[in-house]
């Protein structure tokens, strides 16, 4: 393939993933709530959004902050619900591979879950723009950041209680998002051996983001593995 | 403007930074690691499952807690991600759904 980094890319990404700013926006008005509510200032939730921008992991530190702030609890946190976005990178090789500088570590710096099933969507259809990437996540980046500020705002006045299904938008950008990756019934087994090994682990850790690391892990090292030995067998 | 909103605290200015810091180990550190060492065919298998396995992690603890509402949901949205392939209609037709259950209960 030859890999090109363009600004028409860069545009074609924005196009692609503004549909699912219905789905991330209602998420990043949630991080924000829950900023305000945990005494984060407007100028301090405003930063984490801008510079760690990975909501489920932000959700997870904040549900346990503390003042003075918990630094090294919140920075594991981090790591560990993020630990998937180290698999992402891999998976995009096709387009990352042809990059360098600040074109490749700077697209990597806000890549996120949906600007990448989109790539892997593209690279798969015959893409060869890698600045999609680069659009699908900023603009994912800039609207994270300034509905994070809308719900930091609306905070108190809002009054949405937990179960609203306005809330049901962030699930669903994720399950929208799965439904193009169906590749054939050979997704079946390795997507049922995810969901179960993810649906246990979180039921064992509550309150942790293992289940995601343990969940993909299992479900993809189940369908190498019985590829692998289907082909031995013929 | 309440003073207030522009503060920033050097305890949870360090807990942001710890926090950008092991997300962007996490982003660019996978990449870097897997560019050092050539994946192997098997390897490449596991890459190729992992989009779908990793959104089936996320998805599926969440229906089963989520009850009627993420039930009715998850089925309309994917029902109009087969009929349309449209990512707004889907996710449009899963909150509609849930929305529904909601109103109904």
């Amino acid at each position: 393939m030859n890999v090109v980094f363009t600004r028409a890319g860069v545009a074609r990404g924005m196009r692609r993933v503004a549909p699912l700013m219905f789905g991330i926006a209602p998420f990043a008005v949630v991080v924000g709530i829950v900023a305000q509510g945990k005494g984060l200032s407007l100028a301090e939730s405003t930063l984490m959004n801008l510079l760690v921008f990975a909501g489920a992991s932000q959700l997870v530190a904040l549900a346990a902050w503390s003042h003075p702030a918990p630094v090294l609890a919140a920075t594991l946190a981090a790591f560990v619900v993020n630990l998937r976005m180290a698999l992402m990178g891999p998976a995009l090789g096709q387009w990352l591979d042809r990059l360098r500088g600040v074109r490749l570590w700077g697209t990597l710096a806000i890549m996120v879950d949906h600007s990448f099933a989109l790539s892997v969507a593209d690279i798969r259809a015959g893409g060869a723009d890698a600045g999609f990437l680069l659009g699908a996540s900023l603009l994912m980046w800039v609207v994270w950041v300034a509905a994070s500020v809308a719900g930091f705002l609306a905070g108190a006045a809002l009054h949405l209680p937990p179960g609203h299904p306005l809330f049901f938008a962030a699930l669903a950008a994720f399950i929208a998002l799965l439904v193009p990756m169906w590749r054939g019934s050979h997704e079946a087994a390795p997507w049922l051996v995810a969901a179960v090994v993810a649906s246990v682990v979180a039921r064992a850790l509550p309150g942790t983001a293992w289940y995601i690391v343990a969940g993909a892990a299992a479900g993809s090292l189940a369908g190498a593995l019985r590829d692998r030995r289907r082909e031995r067998s013929s | 403007m309440n003073p207030g909103l522009l503060r920033i605290d050097p305890w949870t200015l360090a807990a942001i930074l710890g926090m950008a810091a092991a997300s962007y180990a996490c982003r660019a550190g996978g990449y870097w690691l897997f560019r050092q060492i050539t994946p192997s065919p098997f390897l490449r298998a596991v890459l190729a499952y992992l989009p779908g396995a990793l959104f089936a992690s996320y998805v599926a603890p969440a229906l089963l807690r989520g009850g009627p509402q993420a039930w009715a949901g998850g089925v309309a949205t994917v029902a109009a991600m087969i009929l349309t392939r449209n990512l707004s209609l889907g996710i449009g037709a899963g909150v509609a759904a849930a929305w529904a259950v909601y109103l109904v209960r």
